[in-house]
């Protein structure tokens, strides 16, 4: 984005002097650098100027990621992203709006937002950074923690069970539905540079490792398997259900990665954008509805 | 001064308030400056709404409480307004309906069956008795039918209308006013306007009374002001999306009430912070909680000026009338692009939903302060340091800027710091801003008199009862002192209006006082209380009564 990027490599310039505080070992650095490399090479592919990329952060450890790209971004508030991406868009139809959000965040404090966003189709990329864990108010239980999570809020251990997020989203009309994983780092950036480029709502669901308050890389490691050619039909809604159904974030089961469902509906920015098109002078236009109220 | 007041009362679902609408039209045809009130209660059919629509030779923004004409669809209209009537009063009523009434009876079942007309024309007969009784001519009564009902309909209602008409009879003369007729318009209506012409782009809105109309009103024309109106899931969304679009360059508005407001709070809070500009329409009404909801009230005042947390600058103005509401609504969404700061339009249910003359000719044109833009050398810092505390304006999707806000306290490109020389500076950066929004408003009619300065006599109002108080005003010599601008407060053109002011009396919707509460802070003597509470606006002759306690 800035002029002085090193040729021939443009990712390098994308990383900002903004001093990182996440853990070692934090899932969060897969998914910066990921989606780094991924704007990079759309940007280089497709010819989307950098400065066409917006970033959003919701509060948690997953907010900061915004902070570390020098790329435009929206730090905005808990759980609250989502509207500001629509706005954002609906602004300016040639940007490619990323929300980075946590799954305490956007599950919890702003899926009322989440859910309109897929039910309008509006044209944005969602990436949950999902470590089914709070982070940064250090260790309590999320909307995606297993059933029996003992966080510092539910010592005794949670019995709800946990919601699925990709099935929330099937349900509620999202046109695009993945799921990667945080050691799993070149299907992560495929499936970030398919969202990001699809037309309409795209959710990204990424197991990501809480290296100090709940790390599972062992049993993802176990569990995740990347979905193979023709084994969903991701255009079938009932396809992709029965998929999305294998692993329902609490029971052991096998974990599928990859794109679960991608279909095209009218987007929700589209009808708006005319009307604000051109330079209308726009006292001209109150002076004659006013004329008509004669 | 030749006035005249009308009452329509009936059921929720018979069209009162655009039958009110049509009255006040058909005095406007012949000159007269017009305002009605409405008052119903939140339901969708039956209760009791009625209009109080009243016509002076003189601009009015006020009912009194006797009405020369009282139009009853049912018997509510009648027993519940017997206060109301006069020797004079004339009666006119739905013998369909109405059981107990003296006057004009008008069948207007078997009228409406007669002329094969759907029962809703009946307003139309109740209009046309009104103009026969007000000695209007039949031809005024036809162009105000063609002028609010859809041709589909037309034939019917001017049958129906004629009828009314026929069955009344000749009680007093309406002498047509040679001037020209001035459009009426709601409160609601002109701050859309008046939004337009401060440049809004996007207006976003979840439905609540009494500001549901500047959304449909807007949205209604959103072809004809090229602007898009946008009602998304809650408010929180509301305001969250026009931080989105104002980010991305493209200025925005939202409109709401009190518990609306409650949920816009973070996302005020959060404007302060990133310094996005919104501008927020607040309409008030009785709380707490869901209270009243279509009634009246000033009791957000305090609300509005220290809603979300921490500090940070705001501007919070309060029009009193359309021309007011036009400009002010202008002058804040262009102050907040000048200032990147929040600006709150504080309204209410009787603003925002009375009707009144509105006479484009009287409007100040407010200036035309611009947003402060990059001018494209550099690195790009969002929160650049300036002297005057505004940061220079670029939009994602500029080529050479990385626009980075944050809700964190940041440094001047928008990185997260908690240093305690940055956070510091940002704060001071922010203060510096409020001082320079405050000094530019030192340039605009920030308090507004009305009537003799040197009366020993001054009434305080702020926001819809100013009309109210003007015409009592009258009536004792006084003057009237109003304040536009509530944040920052303009101390010094309210000292300068204070001078001499004698007696003083503070007018005021609220049970606690809330603008003299602000006066005592900023050091002002507020004079004696005269409130009320109980949902409805002040009549004239009731306040009239009420000041005469503190200037007898």
């Amino acid at each position: 984005m800035s002029p002085q990027q090193p040729a021939g490599r443009p990712a390098g310039g994308l990383i900002s002097p903004a001093e990182n505080t996440w853990c070692p070992g934090c899932g969060n650095f897969s998914i910066e650098h990921m989606m780094k490399s991924a704007i990079a090479e759309l940007s280089e592919e497709e010819g989307i100027p950098l400065e066409n990329f917006v970033l959003l952060g919701g509060i948690g450890c997953h907010g900061k990621l915004v902070d570390y790209l020098n790329v435009n971004s929206f730090y905005g508030i808990h759980g609250r992203s989502v509207p500001a991406a629509t706005g954002i868009r609906l602004a300016n139809p040639d940007l490619k709006v990323i929300c980075h959000v946590g799954d305490g965040d956007i599950f919890a404090e702003g899926l009322d937002h989440l859910i309109f966003a897929a039910k309008r189709n509006s044209d944005i990329t969602v990436v949950v950074h999902d470590n089914r864990v709070y982070g940064l108010t250090t260790g309590q239980y999320t909307p995606t923690s297993p059933t029996g999570f003992k966080g510092r809020s539910t010592p005794g251990g949670i019995t709800e069970h946990p919601l699925n997020p990709l099935e929330v989203m099937l349900a509620t009309g999202a046109t695009h539905i993945a799921r990667g994983y945080t050691k799993k780092i070149r299907q992560l950036k495929d499936l970030f540079k398919e969202a990001i480029m699809h037309r309409g709502f795209s959710f990204v669901d990424v197991l990501q490792i809480c290296a100090t308050y709940f790390n599972l890389t062992d049993y993802y490691n176990e569990h995740a398997y990347e979905l193979r050619e023709g084994e969903v039909d991701t255009g079938q809604f009932e396809s992709a259900l029965g998929k999305i159904r294998e692993w329902d974030y609490d029971r052991d089961a096998p974990i599928p990665l990859g794109t679960f469902y991608s279909v095209e509906k009218p987007v929700y920015e589209e009808k708006f954008q005319a009307l604000t098109a051109g330079k209308p002078d726009r006292r001209a236009l109150v002076r004659k509805v006013l004329e008509e109220r004669r | 001064m030749t006035e005249y007041s009308v009452l329509i009362g009936g059921k929720a679902g018979e069209g009162i308030n655009t039958a009110g609408l049509s009255i006040a039209g058909l005095f406007s045809r012949l000159g007269y400056r017009t305002y009605m009130y409405f008052d119903y209660p939140s339901l969708i059919r039956g209760g009791h709404n009625f209009a109080i629509i009243r016509a002076s030779e003189r601009t009015i923004g006020a009912h009194r409480t006797q009405v020369d004409v009282l139009l009853a669809f049912d018997q509510n209209s009648i027993d519940n307004h017997r206060q109301r009537v006069h020797d004079a009063t004339t009666v006119v009523y739905d013998a369909s309906q109405v059981m107990r009434a003296e006057g004009y009876g008008l069948p207007l079942d078997r009228i409406v069956e007669e002329e094969k007309a759907p029962p809703i024309t009946g307003n139309s007969a109740m209009l046309g008795a009104l103009t026969r009784v007000a000695g209007i001519g039949r031809e005024v009564l036809e162009d105000v039918i063609r002028g609010s009902v859809p041709a589909k309909h037309l034939e019917a209602n001017l049958r129906v209308a004629g009828r009314g008409y026929d069955a009344a009879g000749d009680v007093f003369t309406v002498e047509p006013l040679e001037r020209p007729s001035l459009p009426v318009l709601t409160g609601n209506e002109v701050t859309g306007l008046g939004l337009v012409h401060g440049g809004l782009e996007s207006y976003v809105a979840y439905p609540m009374t009494p500001t549901s109309n500047l959304l449909h009103f807007l949205a209604g024309h959103a072809e004809d002001l090229a602007i898009k109106v946008l009602h998304p899931e809650n408010e929180i969304s509301v305001i969250l999306m026009a931080l989105g679009l104002a980010y991305a360059g493209e200025k925005a508005a939202v409109g709401t009430a009190g518990g609306g407001f409650c949920l816009m709070t973070e996302g005020l809070s959060l404007a302060g912070m990133s310094e996005i500009p919104v501008t927020i329409v607040m309409g008030q009404r009785p709380g707490p909680s869901t209270g009243m909801p279509t009634y009246t009230s000033q009791t957000d005042l305090h609300f509005v000026l220290n809603a979300g947390q921490g500090e940070f600058p705001r501007l919070v103005v309060a029009p009193g009338d359309l021309a007011e509401t036009y400009a002010w609504s202008a002058t804040a969404l262009m102050l907040s692009w000048r200032y990147q700061v929040p600006a709150i339009i504080l309204t209410d249910k009787t603003l925002a939903e009375g009707a009144y003359s509105f006479d484009v000719g009287a409007i100040i044109e407010p200036p035309d302060p611009e947003p402060v833009l990059w001018d494209g050398t550099g690195e790009y810092r969002r929160y650049a340091r300036t002297e005057d505390g505004v940061s220079p304006l670029a939009f994602p999707g500029r080529e050479g800027a990385v626009v980075k806000v944050s809700s964190y306290a940041h440094d001047e490109i928008g990185f997260t710091t908690e240093a305690v020389e940055g956070v510091t500076a940002l704060q001071e950066k922010m203060f510096r801003k409020g001082e320079s929004l405050k000094a530019e408003l030192s340039t605009y009619p920030t308090v507004r008199s009305y009537g003799p300065r040197d009366a020993g006599k001054t009434i305080i109002c702020w926001g819809s009862e100013k009309s109210a108080c003007i015409e009592a005003a009258e009536r004792f010599g006084a003057q009237v002192v109003q304040p536009l601008v509530l944040a920052p407060f303009p101390a010094r053109q309210w000292k300068e209006a204070m001078i001499g002011a004698g007696k003083v009396a503070c007018v005021e919707n609220n049970a606690t006082g809330q603008l003299a509460r602000l006066l005592r802070q900023q050091g002002f003597d507020p004079g004696r209380p005269v409130l009320k509470h109980d949902g409805r606006p002040f009549a004239v002759d009731e306040l009239e009564a009420r000041l005469l306690e503190v200037f007898a």
